[in-house]
């Protein structure tokens, strides 16, 4: 048993897609129930993770390797090192977030919409501990299937549009994905006469800069829509508006983090050169720079609630990718750590949206205001998410934020000072957004009678506040758990840069 | 017992406080929904209607704005769960003040006169390459430093913060929102004093960014006014403005130092002062520089102290704490910590020195012409702090912090003052409609007359002390200029006419305020006009600490707020340069030093004469000034149009109108062009339908089999059935692989 953790973490959703199967549909309650006992599960399962995960080692633990098809040279081949730890643990906590917020929110086909959470989280997981390219490429796949019926069936008005949006525009991204890792497929066999998808074999191939840097391209327009980056966002404001509010904290908690963990697994250490390529470079801190004020400015003048959050992730996510391309220690491990803060803060931000949008059907910021006054608890966790967000010090925000742009600095100190300005910015158009809707009086007879935050809603909120001051005030855990894996990474695209821990370099001759 | 190890505990009092009033405030005080959560309009529509009748109060549908919910219908009880929240969290900072009195008597006693007490590290990232070509590790401690510098701020922010919390209690028994105020109120002091107890610039910023986070939910307390929302707002946004310099100045300390940690820069800079002393506008002049730019905003100095008047938005006790006392000075407190790198970096200074002249006397001459009382107070606090700003920049970071000090005194007494009659008025704060308060609030005029005198600069009352050795450090300073001393001396004349106008206009002649009103004017309660006078015998008493040089027959102990400082202005960092100085005490001086005295305490009492003359002996007069120079009178009254300024090019133009911009391409062009592909694909796909349905179609009807056959994948694409799509993906996928791999 001990010996297959991955494996039980990734297929318990299956078993509770097959519990759920067995379910009448007729019976709602028993529906929810045997969803949320399978959310917690999932979550309760992959918590072993955490106390047995080993730092010292470097590379990946709880390895399962096994021929999946062999002709091909595929492998079901499963593995965790310190990024994917954190990663898979965002995606078990918010998948069972997602599942617990949806209790009062949706009514019909809940079979149907139950079963698409767990294959969502399915997917999602097997994303982050696949070690095998073809296996990877399957899941991240997967993924699109369950997120296209969650918006197509329960979302707001414009969900057809923007569920086909979300779902050519991400499969032209995998398109362009599949030829990179063909190439890569082949590159090796030309190499080493055999046929591997095997991302830690794959990393002993030495190719031209000209073949890193087409590689790295395609690659890269995957995973920039998937994260997304400027100029590749604009399905990410419909996606998530017209989503349902479980289906916008996936998305933005984990979903996005597809790409970014793609930069970090595979355009990097696979392709060192075409990475730290000073054009390369500059085009994509270029672009995400662009982002984080283009995000910033384009959220201050919403008027649609929810998309001014799903702009604002534009604006955040624009700092991950600034964190990678800085290609140094506290730029990686700064952006790895930020991926996790903007699945806490900005999934906080959406289901605050949800909680509002449960009780009054509509997301016009101009519809509420004065809510502060019926529902003091709810302005309290909106205040702290939006703190959170803000990057206020103590909470986790500040802590990736400031771990990126000192790793920003130290490359180029102008980056920083663009990134400064989105922090700013950033304050702006949530300090906004929440005086709109908590402060001033009330003007809307319909919001005069609001119940404020139920034990279960709060129940959904407490852990990711919990969360949020755990590494806002001990972050240093975080950084523990990413050295190995980071120092790995910033070997390959900057080698001989920063004194690597002598274990690293005893493995890379492992390895060979 | 040694409390020096325990000076960790001095936050966290407050800190427990206010997360006692998080959780358990709402038992302690149960609140009804506000009687003013409702707008006025809307409340009219609905009550008559029979489902919404019940939750608007009569009050609501015709409430004024009034400054704190003051209810003139008479005092009812305050129920003992109240006062027992009031009087904890006053009680978590007594406690804090008494630990940190016990811990700085403990202090003096050592050897160093320096201890610091490490929790852990907090953040401790990952290897850094440093600008000299080394690496070491991201790190910064939560560790607390207590040294004469952060002893000072220490015994001033709990001490005058206890008053605060003291007179608050009975400021705000009769507000709704009790236990929020007096949690806000904790949570701002443990951040203060995180700030000032901070061993490292990272830890200092959390002070930072917390008591700027504090001070936005205090201006904002009377959420339901619009005005006190943008209020706080603005606050925090301008504030953050300068927190951008400050994350900036933090980096580059760390990719220069390799750490943040204040002991260790010092002894780095002290042990290698030629590896740091380069050029001009070298690593250490933009350090230097941007910690100023952070504190231009923190502590309100031009170009960014428009916040800071409108901030008076919030509850009287909030603008005494937080924007007058501790919060505002932090940036002195910043600068002070900071004087080591100052030193080296001497290009940076004769800014500090002139951006501080330049906001005292622009912010002394706004509060000639304003009639809100406490907005006076509010620019003469912009104003007091460009003295200090002054005093730092002529490189005498003690005189800086000793105006700190003293001013905490008398600007806390004032503005606590202001909060008295502004209860005993009934809200009324616009000093047209006062005068005549003298003998009907005696405790309250008498401290605000000592408080007055003393930011005059009157001699034996603290202000003057302070404010005439800034003076005297401008002219004698290496770093000072007469230029300075002039534009010092011109505002220290305003500020005694400015503080007295406002004296005359509350407190002296007829009264003018309605019948209503002055029938309800009546002293404030023990708890609020005791605070007052112990405020008012500190501002009397400070300043004896520090009296000046030329005072030689005095003891030391009258000189001992210098001597008490020296371990950490005092450091001289030995450059080449600084080689040339010497400090001679001449004779020449001294008889300078006495003449100055005599020259500003002449101004000042001018100052005073002319307030008399305008306001006591020919009311009235003012208003032919007025009419004499209206272009001066709406310049001064708009604020030399900062603010317009801002409003109309920054916030209007720049980024809203940016951002419409912005949003309007984002439709038309970034996602134009997706759409854009999306009809391309459609249209292609049309035309294939139409060959194969016209073209096609017509012939062997095999082959308009095959095609159409061929074109289930594009169909697909418009169907909607996308995971067959994916399917078929996958399958190709599989086929293709097949097909390579037998090669």
């Amino acid at each position: 048993m001990a010996n297959h953790l991955l494996s039980i973490i990734l297929l318990t959703p299956l078993v509770g897609l097959l519990v759920l199967f067995c379910v009448p549909s007729s019976n709602k309650q028993a529906l929810r129930l045997v969803a949320n006992v399978a959310g917690l599960c999932g979550f309760l399962i992959s918590l072993p993770l955490v106390f047995r995960f080993d730092r010292t080692i470097v590379g990946y633990q709880f390895l399962e390797d096994v021929d999946w098809i062999p002709f091909l040279g595929v492998r079901y081949h499963l593995g965790l090192d310190g990024i994917s730890l954190l990663l898979v643990m965002l995606t078990t906590l918010t998948g069972f977030l997602a599942i617990l917020s949806s209790w009062n929110a949706i009514h019909d086909r809940l079979k149907m919409y139950y079963s698409m959470l767990l294959l969502l989280q399915i997917g999602m997981i097997g994303v982050f501990l696949s070690l095998d390219f073809f296996l990877f490429y399957v899941f991240w796949e997967i993924v699109l299937v369950p997120m296209y019926f969650l918006i197509g069936l329960w979302g707001g008005p414009r969900k057809l549009y923007a569920a086909l949006k979300f779902f050519l525009y991400t499969l032209t991204g995998s398109v362009l994905m599949l030829i990179a890792m063909l190439v890569l497929y082949f590159q090796h066999h030309a190499q080493f006469g055999v046929y591997t998808f095997d991302i830690e074999k794959l990393l002993q191939l030495s190719m031209p800069l000209a073949t890193q840097q087409w590689v790295f391209w395609l690659l890269f327009i995957a995973f920039s829509i998937k994260v997304p980056m400027f100029p590749f966002h604009t399905w990410l404001p419909d996606a998530h508006t017209e989503a349902p509010t479980a289906g916008s904290l996936i998305l933005a908690a984990v979903l996005l983090k597809m790409g970014t963990y793609g930069f970090v697994r595979f355009s990097l250490p696979l392709l060192p050169d075409a990475a730290s390529t000073a054009v390369i470079v500059q085009v994509v801190v270029g672009l995400s720079l662009l982002g984080i004020l283009y995000g910033a400015f384009v959220s201050l003048v919403q008027k649609d609630w929810k998309k001014l959050v799903a702009y604002s992730s534009v604006s955040h996510l624009g700092f991950c990718t600034l964190g990678i391309f800085a290609l140094n220690p506290n730029g990686i491990s700064g952006s790895i750590l930020q991926q996790i803060n903007h699945g806490i803060s900005t999934g906080m931000l959406f289901l605050i949206v949800g909680v509002v949008y449960e009780r009054r059907h509509t997301r016009e910021i101009s519809d509420y205001g004065g809510l502060a006054h019926v529902m003091p608890k709810f302005a309290t966790v909106f205040a702290f998410a939006m703190l959170s967000s803000a990057g206020l010090p103590l909470l986790n925000g500040f802590v990736g934020e400031f771990t990126i742009l000192q790793g920003a600095f130290e490359r180029n100190p102008w980056w920083a000072v663009v990134g400064v300005l989105g922090i700013v910015f950033g304050a702006a158009y949530l300090l906004w957004l929440f005086q709109r809707t908590m402060l001033g009086q009330i003007t809307h007879k319909e919001n005069l009678r609001l119940p404020d935050l139920s034990l279960r809603e709060l129940v959904v909120f407490a852990p990711l506040i919990a969360w949020a001051l755990w590494i806002g005030i001990y972050p240093k855990p975080y950084f523990d758990v990413l050295e190995a894996p980071v120092m790995r990474i910033v070997e390959r695209v900057q080698p001989g840069v920063y004194p690597a821990p002598d274990a690293l370099r005893t493995v890379e001759v492992a390895n060979q | 017992m040694n409390v020096l190890d325990s000076i960790w505990l001095i936050p966290i009092f407050p800190l427990l406080g206010a997360a006692l009033m998080l959780f358990a405030g709402r038992y302690l005080d149960p609140q009804p929904m506000s009687d003013v959560a409702i707008d006025p309009a809307l409340a009219e529509e609905l009550k008559d209607d029979p489902e919404y009748k019940h939750l608007v109060s009569p009050a609501t549908a015709h409430h004024g704005h009034d400054d704190h919910g003051h209810d003139d219908h008479g005092h009812y009880h305050v129920p003992p769960t109240r006062k027992f929240v009031g009087y904890l969290c006053a009680g978590a900072v007594l406690l804090s003040f008494l630990v940190s009195l016990t811990a700085v008597i403990q202090l003096a006693g050592t050897e160093s006169r320096s201890h610091e007490v490490v929790l852990y590290d907090w953040l401790s990232a990952l290897p850094m390459a440093l600008t000299n070509g080394q690496t070491v590790t991201l790190s910064a401690q939560l560790g607390f430093l207590l040294d004469p510098l952060s002893a000072v701020m220490l015994l001033v922010v709990s001490g005058i913060g206890f008053l605060i919390h003291v007179y608050s209690t009975g400021y705000m028994a009769h507000d709704n929102g009790y236990y929020r105020f007096f949690g806000y109120l904790n949570l701002f002091v443990f951040f203060m004093l995180t700030l000032v107890l901070a061993n490292n610039y990272l830890l200092l910023f959390v002070g930072w960014e917390g008591v700027g986070l504090c001070s936005y939910l205090l201006i904002g307390f009377y959420f339901h006014k619009k005005s006190a929302g943008n209020a706080g707002n603005k606050a925090f946004l301008v504030n953050r403005i300068g927190d951008a310099g400050f994350l900036l100045a933090t980096m580059l300390v760390f990719v220069t130092f390799g750490t943040v940690r204040f002991t260790e820069i010092t002894s780095a800079v002290l042990h290698h002062p030629e590896a740091y002393a380069t050029a001009a506008w070298g690593s250490i002049g933009v350090i230097c520089l941007l910690y100023f730019f952070a504190s231009t905003g923190k502590s309100a100095q031009f170009p960014l102290f428009v916040w800071l008047p409108d901030a008076m938005e919030g509850p009287t006790p909030v603008s005494a704490l937080i924007h007058a006392a501790t919060m505002v000075t932090a940036g002195v407190y910043l600068l002070a910590r900071s004087n080591v790198l100052f030193q080296l970096a001497p290009e940076v200074s004769p800014i500090v020195a002139s951006i501080g002249a330049l906001t005292a006397i622009m912010a002394a001459s706004i509060a000639l012409v304003q009639t809100d009382i406490k907005r006076v107070l509010a620019y003469s606090t912009v104003s007091q702090l460009g003295f200090m700003f002054l005093a730092a920049g002529v490189g005498a970071y003690w005189v800086a912090v000793f105006h700190v000090v003293t001013h905490a005194f008398f600007k806390a007494l004032l503005f606590l003052g202001s909060g008295s009659v502004i209860h005993a008025m009934g809200g009324q704060q616009d000093m047209r409609h006062m005068g005549g308060l003298k003998d009907k609030i005696p405790v309250t005029f008498r401290t605000m007359f000592i408080g007055s005198l003393a930011i005059a600069g009157i001699p034996g009352l603290a202000g003057f002390f302070s404010k005439d050795e800034i003076l005297w450090q401008t002219v004698s300073s290496p770093l000072g200029s007469n230029v300075l001393y002039v534009v010092g001396l011109g505002t220290a004349g305003l500020t005694a006419f400015y503080m007295w106008r406002m004296m005359f206009l509350t407190f002296y002649g007829k009264p003018r305020m309605d019948e209503h009103t002055a029938a309800h004017v009546h002293e404030s309660p023990a708890v609020m006009t005791l605070p007052l006078s112990i405020l008012a015998a500190g501002s009397i008493l400070v300043g004896w600490l520090g009296v000046p040089a030329a005072w030689s027959a005095l003891p030391s102990f009258f000189h001992s707020f210098e001597h008490w400082l020296h371990p950490i202005t005092g450091i001289v960092v030995q450059t080449v340069e600084h080689a040339a100085e010497g400090h001679a005490e001449s004779h020449d001086h001294v008889v300078l030093e006495w003449g100055l005295m005599l020259l500003s305490v002449t101004i000042a009492v001018i100052g005073i004469a002319i307030a008399r003359w305008f306001y006591i002996q020919n009311p009235g007069k003012s208003q032919n000034v007025q009419q004499a120079a209206p272009g001066l009178h709406r310049f001064l009254d708009n604020k030399w149009y900062l603010d317009a300024f801002y409003n109309h090019f920054i916030v209007r133009r720049l980024v809203l109108g940016g951002g419409h911009l912005l949003t309007r391409l984002d439709a038309k062009v970034v996602d134009g062009g997706v759409n854009g592909a999306a009809w391309l694909t459609r249209r292609i796909s049309q035309i294939s339908m139409w060959w194969d349905s016209r073209v096609v179609d017509g012939a062997v009807g095999l082959s308009a089999f095959l095609v159409r056959a061929a074109s289930i994948p594009i169909r697909f694409a418009q169907s909607g059935s996308m995971q067959v799509y994916a399917l078929v993906i996958v399958l190709g996928l599989v086929v293709i692989i097949g097909v390579y791999g037998r090669f």
